[in-house]
């Protein structure tokens, strides 16, 4: 029951993320009415499941390198503290992203309990973070250009296009959903990962590892959040914030999911690797930024007039401001529950076993003291 | 099959441009008819022009209840409907004055034969390119300006050809002031198909953009 209340805070992470991102895969097509609710509800969550159970484990490991949490009061805090930066950050409509909150949070905790950051993984992250708006742009132009040849050269019929295009929202839907289970997982269940309390179970000769039952649990989560509180969701990003046509919205809806599995999927690292060309690191990504670099992409291809330059600069900040917002809050609230809950954050750092360790106040460096 | 129903209303939309462009032939040759006083041709042009009317209205109300119906081109279907009405109300325009033809049986001296002859096949070109525009449409949105130019192009020839009839009427000095009226009116009814016409294309100019990718 315990394990269950401190895993809490990443399954409202998870929740959150239902509730927002699958308005990115499905919400033109729901707002448009091309897709049902229902539809777009069930193909989202099954393969939002998928994806994280399948392919979560990528992404998880680069925010492992970050800092790993070793302890579940720690892990719950942290992940607190994301989910409340973003509801921080959405009450006051600022551009937020789950997976800066976590990489905040996680900072805020190895500067709490002492820990290094490792600058290579943070800069990893940060590079991420600015290259995959710019990738999806570049992916959907490609995509939009690809499609308008097609069509130009089939000439379907309108009503004909129209089913196609709905068969396609689906089919593309499932694949968005699928790449933002695998990428964004890590921002709902990644934090507990070194301290997941499940053990292997087999069901019909599959062995689930306790990290795939963590991510199991982080996908149900994100389904529930999916279906009780994505339509409305759905329904505002179909009804005018974008305004797409159905078959742009399916080349969003791609590039999305593409540079989302291309952020996530260790097949195709292993296959570069092995082809020796350079990886692609494995980061959660902001689902909502990529599809704004989509949706951008297209806008270049019409002049850009359409583009609105103030929105991206509300996005440069908030790559800044989330994760640090997200890291004060949760140095802050990690020191109330060690100090006020008397719970232990993290592990005690080897050589310094069976000593209690007691975090007063930061130096001037802004790393904390850690009295023994 | 999946696709099956939507291909049965492509055919249905398919059906009822057909029957627009067939109704253009029929009002034609009935003016032809009317002209050289072949009475039992005429009549049967507007038994045939009626009835392709009534079918045409049938299957517009039957595309309408299946889009909305089946939720079908949701960004589009407004578009697509107010074309089709626009369609109908063309082959209605044509139905209509051929019907006033039969019934008020207007007096057209031989000279004034030619001038309605022109006017009617300019009036017809102008609906039949509409017509292939509206398929382009529905096809090939990148095509519909291949045919608007030539709607514009037989519209504006119609309201020549219509002015410079009118201008004759008025100036025939054999003709009394009520007969120049009626003519006149028959003059004006048979450009408006031209007039419809050019409603159509402007409208698929508009929606032509609005359907680009």
């Amino acid at each position: 029951m315990l394990v269950l209340f401190f895993l809490s805070s990443g399954l409202f992470l998870g929740w959150s993320l239902g509730a927002n991102d699958a308005a990115n895969i499905f919400g033109t097509g729901v707002g448009t009415k091309m897709v049902k609710f229902r539809t777009a509800a069930i193909v989202a969550s099954i393969f939002v499941i998928l994806g994280a159970v399948i392919s979560g484990a990528g992404t998880t490991h680069t925010l492992g390198k970050l800092g790993a949490v070793d302890m579940i009061a720690g892990a719950f805090m942290v992940a607190l503290s994301a989910a409340v930066t973003v509801m921080a950050m959405t009450r006051y409509s600022l551009p937020v992203s789950t997976s800066q909150a976590i990489v905040g949070a996680i900072i805020g905790w190895n500067l709490f309990v002492g820990r290094p950051t490792d600058i290579n993984s943070l800069y990893k992250i940060a590079l991420t973070w600015v290259m995959s708006p710019i990738l999806a742009a570049g992916i959907s132009i490609l995509l939009f250009f690809a499609m308008r040849t097609m069509l130009n050269h089939w000439k379907l019929h309108l009503l004909r296009l129209d089913a196609y295009t709905r068969v396609g929202l689906i089919v593309v839907g499932a694949f968005g959903a699928y790449s933002l289970g695998a990428n964004n997982i890590a921002n709902v269940m990644g934090v507990f990962v070194p301290v997941a309390p499940f053990d292997p179970i087999t069901v019909l000769g599959i062995t689930f590892s306790g990290t795939q039952q963590l991510f199991l649990l982080g996908g149900i989560a994100i389904a529930v959040g999916i279906g009780t509180f994505s339509k409305r969701v759905m329904l505002t990003v179909g009804d005018g914030v974008v305004k797409l046509t159905p078959q742009t919205a399916l080349v969003v809806v791609l590039a999305q999911a593409m540079v989302l599995f291309l952020f996530a999927s260790r097949g195709l690292e292993s296959w570069l690797l092995a082809h020796q060309l350079p990886t692609i690191p494995l980061v959660p990504v902001s689902s909502s930024q990529v599809v704004i670099g989509s949706v951008i992409g297209l806008g270049m291809l019409r002049g850009g007039s359409g583009i609105k330059f103030r929105l991206l600069g509300r996005i440069a900040i908030g790559w800044v401001a989330t994760p640090v917002l997200a890291a004060l809050i949760a140095f802050v609230s990690l020191f109330f529950l060690q100090n006020v809950f008397n719970q232990q954050v993290s592990k005690p750092i080897a050589g310094t076993a069976g000593t209690s360790r007691q975090v007063t106040a930061p130096n001037y460096a802004g790393i904390p003291i850690i009295k023994e | 099959m999946i696709f099956g129903k939507t291909k049965q209303l492509e055919l249905k939309m398919d059906q009822f441009l057909d029957k627009i462009s067939e109704g253009g032939i029929i009002f034609k040759q009935g003016i032809k008819c009317y002209l050289n006083n072949e009475c039992s041709e005429f009549d049967r042009y507007l038994d045939t022009i009626r009835r392709l009317e009534h079918e045409a209205d049938e299957l517009r109300k039957n595309i309408e209840i299946s889009l909305y119906t089946q939720t079908l081109i949701p960004e589009s279907r407004g578009d697509v409907l107010s074309l089709l009405e626009s369609c109908d109300d063309a082959i209605d325009r044509a139905t209509d004055t051929l019907v006033e033809f039969g019934v008020e049986n207007p007096f057209i001296p031989e000279e004034f034969h030619d001038g309605f002859r022109s006017l009617a096949k300019s009036a017809v070109k102008a609906q039949e390119e509409m017509v292939l525009a509206m398929r382009a449409f529905m096809r090939d949105p990148m095509g519909v300006r291949n045919y608007l130019h030539k709607v514009n192009h037989w519209e504006e020839e119609s309201d020549l050809i219509a002015y410079n009839l009118k201008h004759a009427i008025f100036q025939n000095s054999e003709l009394s002031l009520s007969q120049k009226i009626h003519l006149r009116y028959f003059t004006l009814h048979v450009d408006l198909l031209a007039d419809k016409a050019q409603d159509v294309a402007d409208r698929l100019a508009i929606y032509t953009i609005k359907r680009s990718m």
